[in-house]
Parts: C-alpha cells; structure tokens; sequence
C-alpha cells in the first residue's frame, strides 16, 4: 500500500487513542482532508523541485510505534548536551520517556503535548496557539492530523528560564522502518526568554521518517533561541516545519545545523506581527557521501521598523546536494524594513551540487534589503599558505571550512552548543585539532 | 644545510628552472637577485614544495636529505619557512591562533605535546615586540584587511614565532615603507644565529642595506649565472641586469 493510502486508513485506529470530541481534533480532521486533497509533495512542486522525497516514501514505515522500548541513558548521553544542566523533554519511537527526561510546572511549563491537549488547566493557550500559525500545505497538515505528541513549552511572562531546555526524539529501529510525526508548541510571554535545543536521533541504520512541525510564539519583547542540531543516521529522513510568530520587539533565533541523514528539508518560516521585530536564522550545512539538504525559509516582514538576518553556509561533498532557498516578503506597509541575507556554498567536489535562490518581494519603498550569494571552491593558494606553516593538508582544509562556517557560530549564545557543533564539525573533517578561534 | 644541484623545474609544461645549483650553509645569508620572470619565486616555491611546480630532474636536499617528495607541511616540519611575496588572507581565523595552530601542528609532527599556553602567549608577547606590532592586531583575521607591509610584517612575526633553520624571504621588502623595511630586517637580523640560514629573494638592493648577504646571487632564465659578495647587489643596482644578460650571451 502506497504511504498516503496506509496513513489515511490509520487515522481510524489513531483516533481510537485520542478524544474526538473536541476542538483539536476538528483541527485534525480537516488537515486530515487537507492531506488527502494535497498527498505528498513532488518535484512539480515549485518549492519542492529541487527535492525529491520518492525513495524515502517507498518504504514500509510503521506509523505506530509500539510501546516504548527502554534505552540505557549511557547508550545516548553523547546525543544530549549534558555537560549543563538543562530540562529535558525525550521521546523514544514518539513515546514520551519520563526516565531520560526531566521537565517542569514550576512557574511554568515544560511537559507533554499530549496533556496539555486534553487537561482544562491548558485550554485557553491551546485555543490561543494551537495550529494558529502553522500553514495548511501538505506535510504540516499531515502531522496536524496526526498531532498528539511533543514537546509543550509555556513560559509566563518576565520569566527568564535559567537553563536551556532540550528536546530530543530517539528513534530506536525497533521497526525496520518508523515514521515519526512530532508536534511542538512554543509559547513565549511577553518579556520572557528561552533557550531551546532540538535533535532527532536514530540509533540504528533502520529508515527513519520524521515530519514534525514546531509553532512558537514570540510575544512582545519576549527572546527565544532555537538550536537544530541535525546529524543523524544515514537512513534518517527529516522534514523539519517551522513556524514562528513575533510580536513588537521580539527577538528570535533558529540554528540549525546540518551534518547529516538522508534527506533533510527545512521548512522555516517567521512572521513579524509587530514593529522592531528582530529575527535571526542561521544555518551550517556540511554533508557528504549522497546526502541532500534543503533549506526553504522565509521571513515575512508585515510591520515597520524590523529586522531579519539570514546567514547560511554549506559545505558539499561527494556527490551530496544542496538546496537553499530564501524568500523574503516585505509588505507596503513595512516600511525601515532592514532585511538582510547571506548564503555562502563551497563545493569541495565536481559531484556535490548546490542550488541558491534568493527571492525577493517588496512592496514598500523605504527599505533595506541586501542579499549575496555564492557558491565556490576552497582556495588553493591558502591551502598551500597553510601547509607551508606546517599545518597538514587535512587539517589545512579543516580550519579553512571551519573558518568560512564560523560567522554563524559565533552568535550561538550557549557556550556548550558551540562546543558540541565544533566537535561534530571537527569529527565530520576527520581530523583532531584544536579549534578555538 | 641546503644543497640544489642542476635543478629543472615546470609547471604546465613551461619549463622556468634549467639546472639551478645553489648551496647554502648554516650561518650564511644567501641573496638571489634578478630581473623579472627569471625564476626567483618559482625557486622558493619549489624549495617550499608547491604542488603546482613539478621537478623534472635534479636535487633538493635539506640537511642531507632528499626533501624532493616531501608535502609542503613536511618541509615546514623540517625547518623551512617561506615568507609569501603575496601572503594569504584567511577570513575567520586569527593570528594568534593561526600561530598557535601552526606551531601545535610542527610539535605534534616531532612527537611533542602542545606548547603550554603560558609559554605560548610568553613567546607572542616577545615576537611582537620584536616586530614592533601592536597586540590589538594579533586578534584580527589572518591578514584580511591587512596593509601591504602589515602583512609582511605579520610573516615575519610567525617566522620568528617557527624559529626555522632555512627562511626564505620572497620580495619581502615590496611593498614596505623605509620604516616598516628597517622593523623587519631588524627582526630577520636578530633572529638569525649560526645554527640557520636565510635566503633573501629580492628585485632591488634596498633590503639588502640592513640585512647584510654572505652571497649575492644573480639569477637569470633559470640559472644561477654570478655568484659574488655583497658588492655585487651595489653593482646591480647602479648597472642594472643587461650586463649580466650580454655576458651570459656571449
């Protein structure tokens, strides 16, 4: 049976596990519909033509996991950033792991999408927040039908969450292959700051398909920092959704770095809905071997006075390939729109391919918009400098990639983070030297 | 410490060195004048091991050793040190720890472990008074934005930082004004003892009145064609090289 009509014919048993008598799960049956209209995306698909999803879609996934399968914590303590403190919120095969993880309700809430979807005490947020944002294309309203699971993060306002909070989604290849839909939601007071770290992690070569969808809600003033930390198996597919809504004077940041997994699409898309707004999307790609990467961001400039900063650099080897894609709307009344975009490739093989194309709407007149991208090779003369200080080839090319990539780690705020991504990168290189530039 | 014996070098089948001989001894500062194209960067990037110039015949020794198929970071490891007529500029990284990174990779190489840090920064704080160079400049990207004579200078700093046994110096006095001339051959002076050797690779005479050769030798097509002392630079500048060129035609 082809996925969709196996997904389709789920829903019934899926809804035997959730209440349908409620608001959310209209939500879900019209998404549901919305799915069945749309089907998977193909390559006819302007924004999906660079990437095609065929060979994941063809395996037999699992769409119910079975009971959580126990991990031991010294299996997967190197996927957690574990030398903070931090909460954390740890689903294994899309069950909740109340072992690896560690939440809270005090002054505010770290925990489970699943409770806060059906207890009263979180209704008003859900109604306020809840699938307001995320759009209805087709892979949002596939995992908004099934939406059930995740992280739910509510912080009050003026409330400064003192330690970072990480989410992570073990896939454990129990099955031979898992599709996993998680569904995260973000809210952030007024005057309130988080820090959160996102990774999905697949402990074996079993495929793995995750299509999840995060809101987050940015309120006035209010600062959020999301980190990505995408490496993950070689059979691990990932489709990444991403909706973020700011109110005035909000900052947020997305990281999200991209080292590895099959195919890996990352939907991510802001939405300022107020003025001096400031958002921060960044991005490390460095894959190899066939791997396929696909940034498609937008950033929707609609009120006056805001800023946006896009920073992408990627780094393609072998026969991997690259899509980024950076949409920017600034609508009439946006005006002092100050939108900046970057994205920087290198090829360090004939095979790898990028794809760039920065898209620009603007609709208001007083405004700064600048955008450069481009795609090259690593320089030889500054190889040959390098060795000739006695620093070997390998090395050579290590520090240079790292040094071409190190604009967008330096605005990563936690200290751990940076240290954790400058060792996978350093691992990636093959190569053991002391970065610390 | 250095021996070349009838060295021919190409690169895309251009052929620029044709039988070069040359031997320099520890202790010694050997100057290699002459006109443009004749082949002096060529010879310092064939003796620093550029892969770009392929040697077609002859030999390169270093302390007895056959150097010829050794990697660029392998000669660098044995004591060569060339200062880039056009050095590069490396965004992201800094001098500091470009320093630190090359002198760590040279340790490692010997089976050493990491310079500790406080001897390290020690070190940095000697070489760059040496130089005369401000701290606040170590902190900036490797050479990006950099003056001309900055970034000679900053080759000179990490020559002093290596310690090399063989420095080549590639037209280091280009592009430097009468002070930043006399701050770096000041530096090269200081730093030269009877355990190494330098090699001054040089167009005019300029540098050659603060950093004194033991030999001066004039290289033209391919070839060292005069060897003589120090007076030989103040004959070429004052006669230029047609001289060389008539005698070496006849």
């Amino acid at each position: 049976m082809e996925l969709k009509d196996k997904l389709i014919s789920s829903y019934v048993a899926f809804e035997n596990g959730v209440n349908i008598n409620s608001d959310v799960h209209e939500i879900r049956s019209k998404a549901l519909q919305n799915f069945e209209d749309l089907g998977f995306p193909t390559k006819k698909l302007e924004a999906w033509k660079y990437t095609s999803l065929n060979s994941v879609l063809k395996e037999d996934y699992s769409i119910f996991p079975k009971a959580e399968k126990a991990i031991e914590l010294a299996d997967v303590k190197e996927y957690f950033i574990d030398d903070i403190d931090t909460f954390k919120i740890v689903f294994i095969d899309g069950k909740y792991s109340s072992f690896l993880s560690d939440t809270t309700h005090d002054n505010m809430d770290v925990c489970l999408l699943s409770s806060a979807l059906t207890k009263p005490k979180y209704k008003a947020v859900i109604e306020n927040y809840f699938n307001k944002i995320a759009k209805q294309d087709n892979l949002t309203s596939l995992n908004t039908a099934f939406a059930n699971e995740g992280a739910y993060i509510y912080i009050p306002k003026n409330v400064e969450v003192e330690k970072p909070i990480q989410i992570v989604n073990f896939t454990t290849g129990a099955e031979n292959a898992t599709m996993l839909q998680p569904r995260n939601l973000i809210v952030a007071e007024r005057n309130s700051h988080v820090q959160i770290i996102e990774r999905h992690q697949s402990l074996t070569d079993n495929a793995a398909l995750t299509n999840a969808v995060t809101e987050i809600f940015v309120d006035t003033h209010a600062n959020v920092d999301y980190y990505k930390i995408q490496n993950d198996n070689i059979n691990a597919s990932l489709v990444d959704n991403t909706y973020v809504e700011q109110q005035k004077e909000g900052i947020c940041s997305v990281h999200t770095f991209s080292f590895g997994g099959n195919i890996t699409r990352n939907n991510l898309n802001f939405y300022q809905k107020g003025e001096y707004i400031d958002s921060i999307l960044k991005g490390i790609t460095i894959i190899e071997g066939k791997q396929h990467v696909d940034h498609h961001t937008l950033v929707h400039h609609i009120e006056p006075n805001c800023e946006s900063h896009q920073d992408y650099k990627g780094i393609y080897g072998d026969r991997s390939t690259g899509v980024f894609n950076g949409k920017v709307v600034v609508e009439k009344e946006a005006q002092k729109t100050n939108a900046y975009q970057q994205n920087n490739n290198v090829l360090i093989s004939d095979k790898a391919t990028i794809n760039a194309k920065p898209q620009l709407e603007i609709f208001a007149d007083d405004v700064k918009c600048s955008h450069g991208c481009t795609i090259g090779q690593l320089d030889d003369q500054a190889l040959f400098y390098m060795q000739q200080r006695g620093i070997p080839k390998k090395e050579a090319n290590a520090l240079l990639m790292y040094a071409f990539a190190n604009t967008v780690l330096e605005s990563v705020k936690i200290p751990e983070v940076k240290k954790r991504i400058t060792n996978i990168i350093a691992d990636k290189l093959g190569v053991d030297i002391g970065f610390d530039l | 410490m250095l021996k070349i014996e009838n060295l021919h070098a190409q690169i895309e089948d251009k052929s620029i060195l044709k039988g070069l001989n040359l031997e320099v001894k520890a202790g010694e500062i050997h100057a290699i004048m002459g006109p443009n194209g004749a082949g002096k960067s060529t010879l310092a990037s064939v003796i620093a091991g550029k892969e770009e110039y392929e040697v077609t015949s002859g030999l390169i020794e270093l302390n007895g050793e056959d150097i010829n198929e050794l990697a660029p970071e392998e000669r660098a490891h044995a004591g060569v040190f060339l200062s880039f007529q056009y050095p590069v500029e490396i965004p992201g990284v800094t001098v500091t720890n470009f320093v630190k990174t090359s002198i760590n990779e040279s340790r490692k190489a010997q089976g050493l472990e990491d310079m500790p840090a406080k001897e390290m920064l020690q070190k940095i704080r000697e070489k760059s008074e040496l130089l005369e160079i401000d701290r606040k400049f170590l902190s900036r990207s490797l050479n990006e934005g950099f003056s001309g004579g900055e970034k000679k200078r900053n080759e000179i700093f990490q020559m002093a930082m290596l310690e090399p046994k063989l420095a080549i110096l590639d037209e280091t006095d280009s592009g430097l004004d009468i002070d930043a001339l006399r701050i770096v051959a000041n530096g090269v002076n200081k730093l030269k003892s009877k355990d190494n050797a330098v090699i001054v690779i040089t167009h005019y005479q300029r540098l050659l009145n603060y950093i004194t050769p033991d030999f001066v030798h004039v290289l033209h097509d391919g070839k060292i064609v005069k060897t003589g002392d120090a007076s030989l630079a103040l004959e070429l500048e004052a006669k230029g090289y047609d001289w060389i060129k008539e005698e070496v035609n006849s």
